[in-house]
């Protein structure tokens, strides 16, 4: 006699309550990572999105012999410590660009120091008592308030907070990142080909397999030493530049890259291979009319992702001088530069507590850059993929 | 009288004979072939003489000789991993494609040793062309499936002159009709018989001598299968086809000869009514009735 099927079902009980289990323990990993991930965010959010606001403030400027000579004149005794020190510091430049100025006093809007500015964000401030007094007063006037900081895409670094802007460590990504596709790009994908395409399965080319894997999860900074040794002391490469810069983290791509478009060759079914060598197609043709427009989405993909990871590396440019203090933005590849993530290592070592949300500021302008790039790459593949 | 005609011309001056010939069939001349296309010519394609394979230690193919001639359909039967395919891509060099191979002995075409280091593979497949087992169109355009290899092989100058290849092709290979208005779309867009005439079409657009078909229909449907093999038919006229099929009715309906593979031996080569009628060995006729395969 079989057993009936309640005696069945009591025994799958204890089967069904393990998958059960399971289930919630899953979905509890994933709550978890994504409060993590939220919290991450948020917290960026909340400190980095004032770092967009910056305190102007409306003054009477007097344009005058005297604040030629001596620009804090050129304000009333009362605000004068409100307003930026950067600003007064460029009254005299704008007189002698603009000699009509001169005898005249206006009201203008001019930016604020970055105590005021913490002060009116809520944050501890340097303020003295009467001071904030008198910010509360312009406040109720109208006379001071949070604007939209241009600045901090405009302007490249500087050591007065409210002058601090991300544009020359941006400038300084885009030139590295240059740099790194020019050389890892036909590089990366030329090897892959070579390895996948052409080489045979010896130990020669196990020996390359296994030391461009390792290669992969070598430690950046290894990479930055790399560059210091070859680059800048063998070579003679300009230290601190996009060049070198550029350079040392195509070392680092390379293998991402390699990794990437093999797989993406190996995507490619050999059906496909098949049919161009029936056809009499040389090795060359097969990889140039078939396989390599095959398996470009993929390779794009890869390459992408690994840019994307040069982009956010830090160790590797610390050690080649990127962190260098660039007020300026430069546009020379043999130039001094410095990249958006050493630019916010740079910040969060500053003493000023201003600098804490220009920090979270450029983390933001670096994630949404980051998340373009990897948007791209996804757009990309969708927009190339051929099916057969 | 075919068989003694066929061994005259191997015994020609310069053509050193080259031990059993036309048909190496065990018990030989018992019961003479009859070849059931008395019209066609019977001009050697492709002489094989003892080929022997090897897939690293484990020999796939041992001393098989063969003569494929010009204007048939060659059938290959045998149980599968008996070699048939193996054999069939020795004739236009795909097995150097796999890298622990290694192949001995003569396969001859045109007086040339294909297998000789001075002979260029890409030579060789322009004119032994071949359809594979699952349909592989280019995924590119029709008309770019067909046009891609002869203008790769600068066999067409003109844009006119390509037009009317890709047409002559598609013709030829019974397909036009239905695709002359979409000639823009992709070549993986149409159904698997289609796509395999179309993979056909690619293949006779070089104008090759000889077209192998590896397993042709064994991923189509009956009507598409039965499309292929009248196609097939046809296209003797023009080439000379080398099919393998799992499909013994198949191999019967198309082929002038069959010869019947067993573990890499080639156990009988026959016309292909004498093989389905009277297998002069016990192998062939235990596979040709169903005892085993």
């Amino acid at each position: 006699m079989s057993q009936s099927f309640d005696e069945i079902t009591a025994q799958l009980k204890r089967r069904h309550r393990k998958t059960a289990r399971l289930k919630w323990l899953s979905m509890g990993a994933l709550a978890l990572a994504a409060t993590f991930l939220v919290v991450f965010i948020s917290d960026m959010l909340v400190k980095g999105l004032p770092a967009f606001q910056q305190a102007q403030i409306q003054v009477e400027v007097t344009y005058s012999e005297q604040s030629q000579q001596m620009p804090p004149a050129a304000v009333n005794e009362d605000v004068r410590r409100l307003v930026s020190r950067g600003f007064l510091r460029t009254l005299p430049m704008r007189m002698r660009d603009n000699p009509d100025l001169m005898g005249t006093t206006r009201m203008e809007w001019v930016l604020a120091d970055s105590a005021v500015d913490q002060y009116l964000k809520g944050h501890h401030t340097r303020l003295k008592d009467d001071q904030k007094s008198i910010v509360d007063d312009l406040l109720a006037k109208g006379q001071v308030e949070l604007k939209f900081n241009t600045r901090f895409f405009t302007a490249g670094d500087s050591k007065m907070p409210e002058l601090a802007g991300i544009a020359s460590a941006a400038m300084g990504t885009v030139m590295t990142l240059i740099v790194t596709m020019l050389v890892c790009f036909p590089i990366g994908v030329m090897t892959a080909v070579y390895l996948e395409e052409f080489a045979t399965d010896n130990w020669l080319t196990q020996v390359i397999e296994i030391n461009i894997n390792n290669l992969a999860a070598v430690p950046s900074i290894l990479f930055g030493l790399l560059g210091l040794a070859i680059y800048i002391n063998f070579f003679g490469v300009p230290r601190s530049t996009p060049l070198v810069g550029g350079l040392t983290l195509a070392l680092m791509t390379l293998p991402v890259i390699i990794i990437a478009t093999r797989t993406a060759l190996r995507s490619v079914p050999d059906t496909i291979r098949q049919a161009a060598f029936g056809v009499g197609c040389s090795r060359w043709q097969v990889v140039r009319d078939h396989v390599l427009p095959l398996s470009f989405p993929g390779i794009l993909t890869g390459s992408i992702i690994g840019l994307a990871q040069a982009m956010g590396e830090t160790a590797p440019l610390i050690i080649i001088g990127m962190v260098a203090f660039i007020p300026d933005v430069s546009a020379s590849f043999s130039d001094a530069a410095t990249v958006m993530p050493a630019q916010i290592f740079t910040w969060a070592g500053e003493p000023d507590r201003a600098f804490t949300e220009k920090t979270a500021g450029g983390i933001l302008v670096l994630l949404v850059v980051l998340i373009s790039l990897n948007a791209t790459a996804v757009w990309m593949r969708k927009k190339f993929e051929r099916r057969w | 009288m075919l068989n003694e005609q066929t061994v005259s011309r191997e015994n020609e001056p310069g053509q050193p004979s080259m031990g059993p010939t036309l048909k190496p069939v065990q018990p030989s001349t018992q019961g003479k072939p009859v070849n059931t296309n008395e019209d066609a010519g019977h001009e050697l394609s492709i002489r094989v003489r003892d080929l022997n394979l090897w897939y690293g230690a484990n020999q796939a193919l041992k001393n098989v000789n063969i003569d494929v001639y010009q204007h048939n359909v060659t059938a290959l039967i045998g149980p599968s991993g008996c070699g048939k395919s193996t054999f069939l891509r020795c004739l236009n060099r795909m097995n150097d494609l796999i890298r622990s191979v290694k192949i001995e002995g003569l396969v001859e075409m045109d007086g040339r040793d294909v297998n000789d280091p001075r002979m260029d593979e890409i030579a060789l497949r322009r004119r032994v062309g071949m359809v594979f087992q699952k349909p592989n169109p280019f995924p590119k355009s029709i008309y770019e499936n067909i046009a891609y290899a002869p203008r790769m092989h600068d066999l067409v100058s003109r844009k006119a002159e390509q037009d009317e290849l890709v047409e002559q092709a598609l013709r030829d290979a019974g397909l036009w009709n239905e695709v002359k208005d979409k000639l823009a779309e992709p070549g993986t867009s149409l159904s698997g018989g289609q796509q395999q005439r179309l993979c056909i079409a690619r293949a006779i657009a070089v104008k090759p001598d000889v077209i192998l078909m590896d397993e042709p229909t064994s991923a189509l449907d009956p009507i598409s299968t039965a499309t292929i093999e009248d196609l097939m038919d046809k296209l003797k006229q023009q080439f000379t086809i080398v099919t393998v099929t799992h499909n013994m009715q198949q191999a019967a309906r198309v082929a002038d000869y069959t010869a019947f593979f067993h573990l890499g031996e080639l156990i009988e080569y026959n016309d292909t009514r004498m093989m389905f009628s009277n297998p002069h060995t016990k192998k062939a006729e235990d596979y040709i009735t169903g005892r085993y395969g």
